[in-house]
């Protein structure tokens, strides 16, 4: 399998959507799930937000031309809560974020969006509003995500946020797509199917 | 040994070994796949070269896509069609059982384990779908996962997961009348909090959970991950077994014993260790629904919607942004709230007892007059058992559509939509905006009693009064 590249850090300039409990019906509605591959989800991403009924524009910070090329996104607290698809996360991607800034993300998204070697970063409540507040204030403000002391600097000041050790390791590492490494215990996972009796007596219908 | 938990048993019967940052490499011994997320994890194996490690421990069906009116093939929905094609020549490619459309044991994923009694208890068991919780209700130890994993799990049989806490919740005591098991779990979301479980396995517990049938458990399970957990589970009892007994795919004869006997050591042992435990009185709870735009958001039928400046000053936003979607008043009764549709579905709620006991309710009443009342069965072999029953007459004869088997409105991505800022009663288990279809549509969740008192009063209603105490017994 092709090596991947480490993830040490991520500059680029921001973008905030406000709010606590942004779900993933919220960052690509399900309608967009109606596909064999992930290529033309970054359409979807924060679409009914980003548009009325009548499919005109609604201001959101996504569409502001001063905001294109963002390449972090800030928003608020449990990010990425609902469903499993990993359509959320890669429709960000897909957009061109590299980084999430927020005051802490649902579990699943979580590693969806680690997998994909994008960088989940937690920031305290009052860190989480200086960085908001910075952001929304200057477009062209550059943000420097170091991951390994799980940190962001922006506007002159440094905030230290929190990143499981896991994923800090594996970014920093380069193996946060952990396939390669599950493929090499081959006959350790067959020694514990083998151990299981409900596995063992295979999938047949009675 | 010292003394466990049914989940410490579990992960422990299906560790591979330690990854190199900590993580545990997991045994994953059933794999369930749907048409939404397994396509593009196809794609991937397909890419790097990989085969299905073990396609006869890997099952599919399709349910998020499928039209639940007209079910003919091609679908008029291109997109779908091409989706459910997917899935069917990946499948047979690879050599998996597939419960396709018209097999006759189609629906939706979390329903068609179980009837076949492929979800077992003492088993791990992923799908890229965050309700596979649901499998906990039989002490199996059940993850939702992203389509990378979906990947890992075809390709390796196993997955690379951060091992959780254990949080014990116990329910003691007896449910107030007209109390269902969608209220336990809507009460205790709303008790711990839709964060309030990131970073545990919910073991449910206590009195409650005790009495609950197969059925109820399962809805409880069910929306495990609505309250941040990653997996909730039930320890297996004489109820389990007498589920899955005769069961498809369950064990037969002299293996039957031998996996009851395995089965019932597998309950967590007394004095094991809980990273917290919460208890709740069952007689706190009341009928439950939801108000805004999160499940966590929901009071009890005869509360009030929350003011905005009588909460926590960290919640108002939240508060406020919640009350202008669902253009409700805070301060005011949720009672009385006008309804536009009203849906009886999903893998949460669409199983033969959610029926029965809404069918118990309707006979001999009418939907009111401009209400859309649809109720969708959540697998074929459901839809077949009330028609048996006349459960399906009953629903139609009330003013209910009845349709075939599929997630259809819970999350819309087939026909079935909220239409502009139409408000809907729902069984199902999630609130968030545009979930239902529209951008501006509006989402109540309360249990399949409740949407059948929506039905008919046509506004958001306490069964109790509706239909009258008596009736509205839990069963
Ligand atoms: S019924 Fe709803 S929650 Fe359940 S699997 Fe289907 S879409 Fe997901």
């Amino acid at each position: 399998m092709a090596a991947i590249a480490p993830v040490r850090t991520v500059v680029g300039r921001g973008v905030v959507v406000h709010g606590d409990d942004i779900d993933t019906d919220r960052i690509i509605p399900a309608r967009f799930l109606r596909c064999v591959t992930f290529d033309d989800l970054a359409e979807g991403l924060f679409v009914d937000v980003r548009f009325d009924e009548d499919g005109r524009q609604t201001g959101h910070p996504l569409d502001a031309p001063e905001r294109a090329g963002a390449t972090v996104m800030v928003s608020g607290r449990n990010f990425g809560c609902g469903s499993s698809r990993e359509h959320a996360p890669q429709a960000l991607a897909r957009a061109g974020f590299r980084a999430v800034i927020a005051g802490s993300f649902a579990e699943i998204f979580f590693g969806n969006a680690t997998t994909l070697g994008m960088v989940c970063l937690a920031l305290g409540d009052a860190d989480l509003a200086a960085v908001q507040a910075a952001v929304d204030a200057d477009a062209a403000a550059e943000l420097v995500i170091d991951v390994d002391e799980a940190s962001v600097r922006v506007a002159g000041h440094t905030y230290r946020g929190h990143l499981p050790d896991t994923a800090r390791s594996a970014l920093v590492k380069g193996s946060y797509d952990p396939l390669a490494e599950l493929l090499g215990a081959d006959a350790a996972i067959g020694a514990v199917a083998d151990a299981l009796p409900y596995v063992r007596a295979g999938g047949a219908a009675r | 040994m010292p003394p466990r938990t049914l989940f410490d048993k579990v992960w422990d019967a299906h560790t591979v070994r330690t990854l190199e940052n900590g993580q545990t490499q997991l045994f994953i011994g059933t794999h369930l796949i749907h048409e939404v997320t397994s396509p593009q994890a196809f794609g991937m194996l397909d890419d790097l070269g990989l085969a299905v490690r073990m396609p006869e421990r890997t099952f599919a069906t399709v349910d998020h896509i499928v039209p639940t009116d007209v079910r003919e093939e091609p679908f008029a929905d291109e997109l779908a069609d091409q989706m459910i094609k997917a899935l069917r020549a990946n499948c047979e490619r690879h050599g998996i059982t597939y419960f396709d459309l018209h097999s006759g044991l189609q629906g939706i994923v979390h329903m068609v384990g179980p009837e076949q009694g492929i979800t077992q208890p003492g088993s791990t068991i992923a799908c890229g779908d965050s309700h596979t919780s649901t499998h906990g209700a039989f002490g199996a130890i059940a993850f939702g996962i992203g389509t990378s994993q979906v990947r890992d799990v075809l390709a390796t049989q196993t997955l690379a997961m951060s091992r959780p806490k254990v949080r014990r919740i116990e329910v003691n005591g007896t449910l107030p009348p007209g109390v269902y098991a969608k209220d336990v779990i809507l009460h205790i979301i709303r008790t711990l909090g839709v964060n309030g479980g990131i970073g545990y396995a919910y073991e449910y517990a206590g009195d409650v959970f005790d009495r609950m049938s197969m059925e109820e458990r399962m809805t409880v399970c069910n929306m495990s991950i609505e309250g941040g957990a990653r997996c909730g589970y039930v320890n297996p009892d004489q109820t389990t077994i007498d589920y899955l007994e005769g069961r498809p795919y369950a064990p037969q004869g002299a293996e039957w014993e031998a996996a009851v006997e395995r089965w019932r050591a597998l309950a967590s042992d007394d004095g094991a260790h809980y990273d917290d435990v919460t208890v709740i009185d069952a007689a706190d709870i009341a009928p439950t629904v939801t108000w805004g735009i999160n499940p966590g958001q929901a009071i009890a039928i005869d509360e009030d919607v929350p003011h905005p400046d009588r909460v926590r000053p960290e919640e108002r936003a939240g508060v406020l942004e919640a009350l202008a979607h669902m253009k409700l008043q805070g301060g005011a009764p949720i009672r009385g709230t006008k309804v536009d549709v009203a849906f009886l579905g999903s893998c949460t709620n669409a199983r033969l007892s959610d029926f029965r006991e809404v069918a118990a309710v309707l006979r001999g009443r009418r939907v009111a007059p401009g209400v859309q009342a649809i109720a969708v069965p959540g697998s074929t072999l459901v839809k077949e058992a009330c028609e048996r029953e006349g459960i399906d007459r009953v629903l139609i004869d009330a003013g209910f559509e009845w349709r075939a088997a599929g997630c259809s409105m819970c999350l819309a991505m087939n026909p079935d939509k909220l239409v502009g800022d139409q408000l809907c009663a729902s069984s199902s288990n999630r609130n968030f905006k545009g979930r239902q279809g529209s951008a501006t549509g509006r989402t109540v969740l309360m249990s399949p009693v409740m949407v059948a008192a929506a039905a008919v009063a046509g506004v958001v209603a306490d069964a109790r009064e509706v239909f009258g105490t008596a009736e509205a017994v839990s069963a």
